[in-house]
């Protein structure tokens, strides 16, 4: 918990620091022609005077309740620009895990269970084309066969979408869900391969075990020993890399997002950066950070729920 | 022979193909265990005692196999049975026990599930059943509130304590044969003669046959009905054990026998006969223990002996049949 603290207050500090050395606020805010007394008039509104450590604590409280400024680029407050792109950015990088998790588990415990077959072989080469192809040419190569030669999905957008609350949602419509087809792939692909690699190796090497010997050894199926034994005992790693690569989903989404014209909060980075927008170019990196502090939460969590060892371990910690 | 045979190993061989050659582990092996006998098999480390046990239990590891010989329970064959029909042995008629407690059990799951489920997977109990077998195994092996300690998992344990459960386990469903493949090698040595004295105990309870893969010569002459000599992959004596530890015939044997020190320092390793084993890849024409045979005459270099009569026992030395012709 500590930890996440300071990890954050770090993060929170860089994107400080990028609001005050890069480009003078007032100038960018004011233009050429303001005169001086009133210049110093607006350092002084906006707190720019004070010093450091005041202003870094301003920003810290400011943030911490989603209040960044307004966007130079837009003049909307920063915190609800990025609020409206968020669910566009969450809905496409959950559809992109699930994807990576629902086709590259399966895969991997074959190609784990079986090394030798022809499939395993085949899924491995072709594991390796989508680990070296880079995101964007992925997309486009989707793009191309799908929606340009066969017509069969959107190239660009959300499609419709249905609003609950503050949370514009895809998963309501038909075009939303065709729309999310094409950029969840190229963004999961690459996480796909890499957990179907993971599991793989994690299954040969828990299927060497003296546990896995033994119970075959107690006459168990093969049924009970792979999917019973051997394939809980891959999960840890698993859970691990599957949040870890959650967080980059989310901020490698960027690419993808440019690619598919996807609304959400990549696309609005990139745009940002172009027009040196620092205020949500910060926000941003805040979001980023935080959501990679609680994805590590999680990941903490769902240890304990899988490896009884930490449990005990956590007790006994906890109880201090 | 009085008692009927429960298993019967005949000229069993076997073989790893590797990239330069094929390498023989066990080569041409003869058993016999009668049901609830505890057959001792000692050896120096590679002799192939495990990959004897494993072909038995037909679980050697790929590509390790069978290329000769065969392996008969009952007097029904076991050794080219489907993998499905092999399964239901496992464990039912033919258990195991492997020399580490701290790995044998899966560390995410209760020890009392993995109890539970070995029960059901071979026994036709309830739920319920299954949970009250599963408790009293746990008694039975000398652990304290079972009932309590059947939640915990396998980090909850000492070592002995794990090895207990894995005793458990091994007889969950009650099989008539154990291989034990150096069960206390790994544990401290203060609870090893627990350990051996829970496992005679309960084998000859349930008339379980053990076949016990050891370093320790005083295990054997305290636990064992007969004990079977390897070397570099063959056996080099076999018989009921007074004979053996007394009456030795094979000059190997002799040599351990000379190693074994009083009952009192017990611990003692194999190794106190100078030089060592042949690589697999390097054995010797003839007979394999040759090099370090102070009395290998001219024919050991020729021919390799197979086992001979010698008094109650078998022995492949070529001195064997020199006696019997003088
Ligand atoms: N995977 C393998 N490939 C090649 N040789 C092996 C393999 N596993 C075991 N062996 C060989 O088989 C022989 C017998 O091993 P093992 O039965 O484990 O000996 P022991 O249990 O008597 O110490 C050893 O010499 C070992 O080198
Ligand atoms: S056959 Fe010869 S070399 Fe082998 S043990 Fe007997 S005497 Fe020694
Ligand atoms: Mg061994």
């Amino acid at each position: 918990m500590v930890q996440a603290v300071l990890v954050m207050l770090a993060v929170a500090f860089i994107a400080f620091t990028m609001f005050n050395f890069v480009g003078d606020p007032v100038a960018i805010m004011a233009g050429q022609d303001l005169p001086a007394e009133q210049r110093v008039e607006l350092r002084k509104t906006l707190g720019l005077d004070d010093p450091t450590p005041v202003r870094f604590a301003r920003f810290v409280a400011n943030a911490a309740q989603g209040q960044f400024g307004l966007s130079y680029r837009t003049t909307e407050p920063v915190g609800r620009m990025i609020l409206d792109r968020l669910p566009a950015t969450l809905e496409l990088s959950l559809i992109a895990v699930l994807v990576a998790l629902v086709i590259g588990i399966p895969m991997g415990v074959f190609s784990g269970l079986y090394p030798h077959h022809w499939i395993s072989r085949a899924m491995m080469t072709v594991s390796l084309i989508g680990i070296s192809l880079p995101t964007f040419l992925i997309g486009i190569l989707l793009i191309l066969i799908f929606a340009v030669m066969l017509g069969w999905l959107p190239s660009f957008g959300r499609g419709d979408t249905v609003k609950i609350g503050f949370w514009t949602t895809g998963f309501l419509t038909v075009s939303g869900w065709k729309a999310i087809i094409l950029p969840s792939i190229t963004l999961g692909l690459f996480q796909m391969t890499l957990i179907m690699r993971l599991v793989r190796s994690e299954m040969l090497e828990v299927l060497r075990t003296d546990y896995i010997k033994f119970a075959r050894a107690r006459g168990l199926t093969n049924r009970a020993v792979h999917f019973g034994h051997a394939l809980k005992n891959t999960l840890v790693p698993v859970i691990t890399i599957t949040g870890l690569q959650l967080g980059s989903i989310i901020a490698f989404a960027i690419i993808t997002e440019t690619v598919f014209s996807w609304p959400g909060v990549g696309l609005l980075f990139l745009q940002s950066v172009q027009a040196v927008d620092i205020p949500v170019m910060a926000a941003y990196l805040v979001l980023i950070g935080l959501l990679f502090v609680l994805i590590n939460l999680i990941v903490d969590v769902l240890y304990f729920v899988v490896d009884p060892r930490l449990r005990s371990q956590g007790a006994k910690a906890g109880a201090k | 022979m009085t008692s009927p045979k429960l298993l019967e190993v005949r000229n069993l061989r076997v073989e790893f193909p590797t990239r330069r050659g094929t390498l023989v582990a066990v080569d041409d092996v003869s058993l016999d265990i009668a049901a609830g006998e505890v057959l001792g098999v000692v050896g120096e480390s590679g002799a192939g005692k495990s990959m004897t046990g494993a072909a038995i239990i037909g679980l050697l590891e790929p590509p390790g196999r069978i290329a000769a010989g065969e392996i008969r329970l009952e007097g029904r064959r076991i050794d080219n049975l489907p993998y499905n029909e092999m399964r239901k042995i496992r464990g039912r008629q033919i258990g195991a026990i492997f020399q580490d407690p701290l790995t044998s059990l899966n560390p995410l799951y209760k020890v009392g599930d993995q109890l539970i489920e070995t029960i059901l997977t071979h026994l036709p109990l309830t739920q319920a059943q299954a949970r009250d077998r599963a408790v009293k195994l746990l008694e039975d092996v000398g652990i304290p509130s079972a009932s309590e300690r059947i939640n915990h998992y396998p980090h909850q344990f000492s070592g002995g304590m794990r090895q207990r459960v894995v005793i458990a386990l091994a007889l969950a469903a009650e099989p008539k044969l154990i291989i034990a493949d150096e069960p206390t090698t790994a544990l401290d040595v203060s609870i090893q003669a627990q350990i051996i004295t829970l496992l005679k105990r309960l084998c000859r309870e349930h008339g379980t046959a053990v076949m016990l893969v050891t370093h320790d010569m005083g295990v054997i002459a305290e636990t064992a009905d007969r004990v079977a000599v390897m070397y570099a992959g063959r056996i080099a004596e076999i018989g009921p054990v007074q004979d053996v530890i007394k009456r030795p015939h094979h000059p190997y044997t002799i040599g351990l026998m000379g190693a074994i020190p009083t009952m009192t320092h017990k611990v003692e390793r194999l190794t106190q006969i100078d030089g060592s084993m042949p690589r697999l890849n390097a054995i010797p024409k003839g007979c394999a223990f040759n090099p370090r045979c102070p009395k290998a005459f001219d024919r050991c270099y020729r021919d390799r002996p197979d086992p001979m009569p010698a008094g109650n026992s078998l022995a492949a030395c070529w001195l064997v049949e020199e006696k019997a012709h003088v």
